[in-house]
Parts: structure tokens; C-alpha cells; sequence
């Protein structure tokens, strides 16, 4: 019984002594790898995709850098961008999901602050009472108006996205060409990433349970297309292109303008260039 | 048109549209309760194992299985959470480095195993004795525990307590350091001015220590009442210096945290204050901080300066206790729910909504944080952790100090 008693003793021993050079091992891999995870956390990491393959065949996301712009002082707030978008992106048809919207900014005689007010106001809503079409309603037309101007918002595509550095799991990467893109199947539905955005460009799909936000149309961008919100503006507010090709109309509206981001001080370095915003734009 | 509002909640002033459907409902609220309460009672259990205050004796080894016994649950709100809950793993196959989140996995695995194994230990013997003892399907279950050890000679627990020490050691920045990263979650996102402070995983982690405590208090007393066995006096007194101690520091962070937030100023405070002094009145300033924290604090510095004793101590701690046990769940809402109701615009303010029956639902909340405590109550019956019972009960004798 004694020499039982002490063979399992040894057992345990031998046993746990084990785990613990396995724990020392794992302890030892961990102070090593540090050193690089502590590099690569900081948010002005490098995109985390790599390598020159991409589905569509004859386009290389090494040779693009896309660019957005916004010029406010031309958005006439007609709204055909959001409907565009809704249809070619199949965004759900409802008042709480949007890739695109517009912002209303209206400053009353006498009043301080912009009364603001987007698409997806339920005064706004109701004046279609449809998912697909949108209006603002004309709810001033009798109020004495100081200042007015519409703000067409889309994702930034950030050079430096907070939504992809929370991701768990890498579901949300940005590319090469500067887009970031969700791929919905490894996205776990956390919604970390709607939380890290300060611009409020992600939402989430409760039907398909992952998390979805504009991407400039990537499918329609690497085949040499406009994005569709692009496409509708009858105004030309919306401006798009290639920042690595210098006659590109986006490289010639930052070159002939006085650009503005969103929220600059976050340090998202935001890829959406505005023109004609206000203080109170954010 | 009814359905064009199905995810929208109500707001006033100017929010994204987006901001309208709110991500994270009551169970993110429950997940960093229950972490707190795992590193709390964790704390407590490392009093007697690692320090050698004997007065915390009666509940250490209870506290250790309370430990588990919630740990075992943290996933569950997550997991309840998430759009695609199958895919939970894809964080720990492929982790996103960068992620706070990423690292949960891992933090809890290790924790778990840890506390697996604290506990084995811990009730060795009594796994050995059933496993000799009993008979049909429990004595299979204390057989297969035993893992085919059945040596309880004097150097067999000796090198127990060795393990004990070493795992309680290792435990306590496990423990703590689980739970400061839950406060990183929410303190390191640069979109929200009410979540985004450095102080926030230390404010997590001080409140995690009270709420653990005070489970640890209410349960002691609760499970003596049922045993119908005398309660431990300077056990119960030993807690409440420890709820008194870390209470203080836990208020004085809170304190110092939005001190500076309205302090600094920035954009958006306006709307802050706007929300603090209007929906937030009743649950920030009555029930967190007057109700919860401040009623509490003055009943427990009473009875210590008092040096009440006897039925009036037992009762006026355990009063204390659950009220903490409330303070900690408020300020969880207050942030987790309170930060999504600050428009990032910061020119709106939304309100939350629970849900009754859903997924995410309060009756889903409730039974996750109802569950582990029935899981206790199992455990306790096939771990009986009270001092009484044949368990390794003394510290390492070197590290054992004198009665506090």
C-alpha cells in the first residue's frame, strides 16, 4: 500500500512537473513574441491584408489608392445617392441601416446651433413612408432660414480604421487599394467594430447577423466602374478615384481645393476629403 | 411603415442613423458583472491562500468555487450575444492581435484552467474520500475526479499546498488582470468620450473586487442560515474591511474619472451633462452612487468605528453587501448602456429599450446570472468547501501569518 502511495506520488510529480516546463515553454514563446504584438496593436499599424491576389481577374489592388470627395456646397439633398445605394448594395430597406446618408444643417435667425436632421428623421421617413425612396421633408419652408446646407457622410475608409483594429478576428481587413472590406463570412456579429467607429458608418444585418458598411462600391470600382452613389449625383457632389493617377478627378478636387476630414483629431486619418463644411460638421 | 422603425430606438437631437439600432444590450452588461464577480471572490480566497489572513478561512475554499462556478458562465453572455455564435472560436484560431477582445479566449481559458486545477487541489481529499467511500454512478464521478491519485499521506499534502500557494499566486494577475481588460475594452475606444479613459480598466477592476466580496458576504450568511450553524464573526468582519478598503478606492476613482471628464470639457461634455442630470439621474447619482454606494459607506464606517458586533454586524454588513452587489450592477449599465446612449454625434441622446423575451433579452440576462448560482448550489453539495469538511485547510505554514 506505502509503495503505491509513493509510485503515484512520483506519477503526480513527474505529471505536474511536466506542465510546468510546458507553461515555462509557452511563457518563453510569449516574451518574445511581445516585443512584435506590441508593435503591431499601436492603431497606426499597416493594413492588415498582404499579397497581390484578388478575385476579379486583371486588377491589382497594389497599383490604386482610392480617394472619395464631397463637395457640400453642391448637394442639393435630393437623396438619390441613399436610394442608389440601398438598391445596388441591397442595404436592409429601413430607417436605422444606411451605408450613405445625408445630413441636413439649418441655421434659424436668432438661434446659435444648427437644427440637424438626416434622411432617416421619422418626419423624413414619413414623407415617403417607403424604404426605398427618401425625402427631407419642407419642414421650414415658413421658419426664417440664416444658413442651410446639406453633408452627404459614407465611410472613411481610414487609413488607420479603428473598426479593423478591435476586430477579433480579422472579419474586417483594409486592402491594398485602401478600402476596408467585411468579409461577412468570418465576422462573428461582436459589433465591436459598430462601436469603434466614430462616424457611425457600421451597422449591423440582425437577419444575417454580421456587420456591414459602405466599401465604395468595391465590386464596382475594381472593374472600372463608379460607385453608384457616385454614378446618380446629378450634381456632381460626389467625387471618386484613383489618388495614385494625378488626372483622376479626385487628385484634381484635392489639388484645387482646401480639403477637409472628419474628427482629424481621432487620428483615423480619414480617406473622404470634404469641401464647403461647417464647425458644427462632424 | 411600422417596420421602416423596427430596430430604431427613440432619440432626441441629432444621432447617425445608424446609431439608432444599439449594438450592445443588457448581456454586455452581465458579462463584466460576472467577470467582477469571479476576480472578486478570486481576491477574497487569495486573502487566506496566498496572505494567510485566518479569518477568512470559513469562506476561502467557498470562494474558490464560487470562482468557477461563475467563470464557467462568463462566455455564456457573449456567446448569446454574437450574430454567429458558431463562429465564437474563429478569435482564438485566427486572433486579430490588435483586438482587445481577441485576447478574451485565451484570458479565460487560462483562467479557467487555472481555477480547475486550484480546486482540485483544494478538494483532493474529499475526492479521494467519495471516491473510496461512495458507490454507483457518484462514486464513478469521484473516480474519475480523483484522476488515480489516492494519496493523502502528510507529504502528499504538503506538496498540495505547495500547489495551492503557487496557483493562488499565479491566480491573483490572472484574475485581475481578466477583468482590467474588460475596463480596456470599453476605456480604449476613441469614439465615445463617456467610455474612453485610462482609468477605466482600474475602475472595473476595484468594483469587480467590492461586487466579489460582497457576493461572497451575502452567500456566506445565506448558506449558514440554511446549514442553521452560527455565523463566523470575525470572517464577516474581515469582509467588511475588505468591502470598506477597496469601496473607498473604487469611489475615489469613479469620483476622479468624471471629475475630469466634465473638468476637461470637451466636445460633447454639454450633451453629457444633459444626459447625467436627466436620464441618468435615477440610476447614476440615486441608485449607483447614493442608494449603492453612498448608504452603504456610511452603514459600514459606522459599524467599524462602533465596533458593532453580535446580529446588528451580520445584518448591517449583509444590508451593505447587496447593496454593493446593486451599486456594481448599475455602474456596469451606466457605462456599458449609458455610453451607447450618448450619440457619437454628440448632439443626441438615445434610449435603450430591453427587451423582455429574446435572445438579449432582460429574462436571458437574468437567467445568466442567475445560472451560476445554481451551478454553486450543485457544486457546493459535491464540494462541500465548508472549513469543517475534510479539506486542505491550512495555508502553507511558512506563509501563514498571524490572525488579523
Amino acid at each position: 500500500m506505502k509503495k503505491e502511495a509513493i509510485t503515484s506520488l512520483v506519477a503526480r510529480r513527474s505529471f505536474l512537473r511536466r506542465i510546468g516546463a510546458a507553461a515555462a515553454c509557452a511563457g518563453a514563446v510569449a516574451t518574445t513574441g511581445a516585443l512584435g504584438v506590441a508593435k503591431k496593436v499601436a492603431a497606426k499599424s499597416k493594413a492588415a491584408s498582404s499579397g497581390g491576389s484578388f478575385p476579379t481577374p486583371d486588377y491589382d489592388w497594389s497599383k490604386r489608392r482610392w480617394a472619395f470627395g464631397v463637395d457640400a456646397t453642391k448637394c442639393i439633398g435630393c437623396l438619390r445617392c441613399v436610394e442608389a445605394c440601398k438598391t445596388e448594395n441591397g442595404v436592409p430597406l429601413d430607417a436605422s441601416h444606411f451605408r450613405t446618408w445625408v445630413e441636413r444643417y439649418v441655421y434659424l435667425e436668432g438661434e446659435r446651433n444648427a437644427r440637424i436632421d438626416s434622411q432617416s428623421d421619422p418626419r423624413n421617413i414619413a414623407a415617403t413612408g417607403s424604404g426605398k425612396e427618401y425625402r427631407f421633408d419642407n419642414r421650414y419652408k415658413d421658419a426664417k432660414v440664416e444658413k442651410a446646407f446639406f453633408v452627404p457622410k459614407l465611410c472613411n475608409q481610414c487609413e488607420h480604421p479603428p473598426c479593423v483594429q478591435v476586430c477579433p478576428t480579422g472579419a474586417t481587413y483594409r486592402t491594398k487599394d485602401g478600402v476596408v472590406l467585411i468579409d461577412h463570412k468570418y465576422c462573428i456579429g461582436c459589433q465591436y467594430c459598430v462601436q469603434a467607429c466614430p462616424y457611425g458608418a457600421r451597422y449591423f444585418i440582425h437577419e444575417k447577423g454580421v456587420t456591414d458598411k459602405c466599401n465604395w462600391c468595391y465590386h464596382r470600382i475594381t472593374r472600372g466602374m463608379q460607385p453608384a452613389c457616385v454614378e446618380v449625383c446629378p450634381v456632381n457632389a460626389r467625387i471618386f478615384g484613383d489618388r495614385n493617377d494625378p488626372a483622376s478627378p479626385i487628385s484634381q478636387f484635392i489639388r484645387n481645393n482646401r480639403v477637409q476630414v472628419l474628427r482629424p483629431e481621432t487620428g483615423n486619418a480619414p480617406n473622404c476629403f470634404y469641401v464647403g463644411i461647417d464647425k458644427e460638421v462632424s | 411603415m411600422e417596420g421602416l422603425f423596427a430596430h430604431v430606438a427613440p432619440y432626441v437631437g441629432y444621432v447617425y442613423p445608424n446609431e439608432t439600432d444599439i449594438p450592445w444590450t443588457v448581456l454586455i452588461v452581465v458579462y463584466p458583472y460576472l467577470t467582477g464577480l469571479v476576480a472578486g471572490a478570486f481576491t477574497v480566497s487569495s486573502l487566506y491562500q496566498v496572505f494567510g489572513m485566518q479569518r477568512f478561512k470559513p469562506v476561502a475554499h467557498f470562494a474558490l468555487l464560487t470562482s468557477l462556478c461563475l467563470m464557467l458562465f462568463v462566455p455564456m453572455p457573449l456567446l448569446l450575444h454574437l450574430g454567429h455564435p458558431e463562429r465564437a472560436f474563429n478569435s482564438v484560431i485566427t486572433p486579430h492581435v490588435t483586438s482587445a477582445f481577441a485576447v478574451f479566449g485565451y484570458a479565460a481559458g487560462f483562467y479557467v484552467v487555472l481555477l480547475m486545477l486550484e480546486n482540485w487541489f483544494v478538494f483532493r481529499p474529499h475526492i479521494v474520500q467519495q471516491a473510496q467511500q461512495a458507490s454507483g454512478p457518484l462514486g464513478w464521478f469521484y473516480r474519475v475526479l480523483s484522476l488515480g491519485s489516492y494519496d493523502l499521506s502528510d507529504k502528499a499534502m504538503q506538496y498540495d499546498r505547495k500547489w495551492i500557494f503557487a496557483l493562488a499566486v499565479i491566480g491573483i494577475p490572472a484574475a485581475h488582470g481578466l477583468h482590467g481588460y474588460v475596463g480596456f475594452v470599453f476605456g480604449s475606444l476613441k469614439s465615445r468620450e463617456w467610455w474612453s479613459s485610462d482609468l477605466m480598466p482600474a475602475i472595473f477592476l476595484f468594483s469587480a473586487v467590492i461586487s466579489g466580496t460582497a457576493l461572497l458576504i451575502v452567500l456566506y450568511v445565506l448558506s449558514c442560515k440554511l446549514r442553521k450553524i452560527p455565523v463566523d464573526l470575525a470572517c464577516v468582519k474581515g469582509l467588511a474591511y475588505t468591502l470598506w478598503g477597496f469601496f473607498l478606492f473604487t469611489l475615489v476613482l469613479e469620483g476622479v474619472e468624471f471629475t475630469s471628464l466634465v473638468y476637461r470639457g470637451r466636445e460633447g461634455i454639454d450633451i453629457i451633462l444633459q444626459y447625467v442630470t436627466g436620464p441618468l439621474l435615477v440610476p447614476f447619482f440615486i441608485l449607483q452612487f447614493g442608494i449603492g454606494s453612498l448608504v452603504p459607506l456610511a452603514l459600514l464606517t459606522f459599524m467599524i468605528w462602533r465596533g458593532t458586533t453580535g446580529r446588528a454586524l451580520i445584518a448591517g454588513v449583509t444590508a451593505s453587501a447587496v447593496l454593493v452587489l446593486l451599486a456594481v450592477l448599475m455602474m456596469r449599465y451606466n457605462v456599458v448602456i449609458g455610453g451607447q446612449e450618448i450619440s457619437k454625434t454628440g448632439k443626441g441622446l438615445l434610449t435603450y429599450h430591453p427587451l423582455l423575451f429574446h435572445r438579449e433579452g432582460l429574462v436571458a440576462a437574468a437567467a445568466v446570472l442567475v445560472a451560476p448560482l445554481l451551478f454553486l448550489l450543485v457544486m457546493v453539495r459535491l464540494f462541500p468547501p465548508w472549513a469543517e469538511a475534510p479539506a486542505v485547510s491550512a495555508p502553507p505554514s511558512r506563509h501563514a501569518g498571524a490572525p488579523i
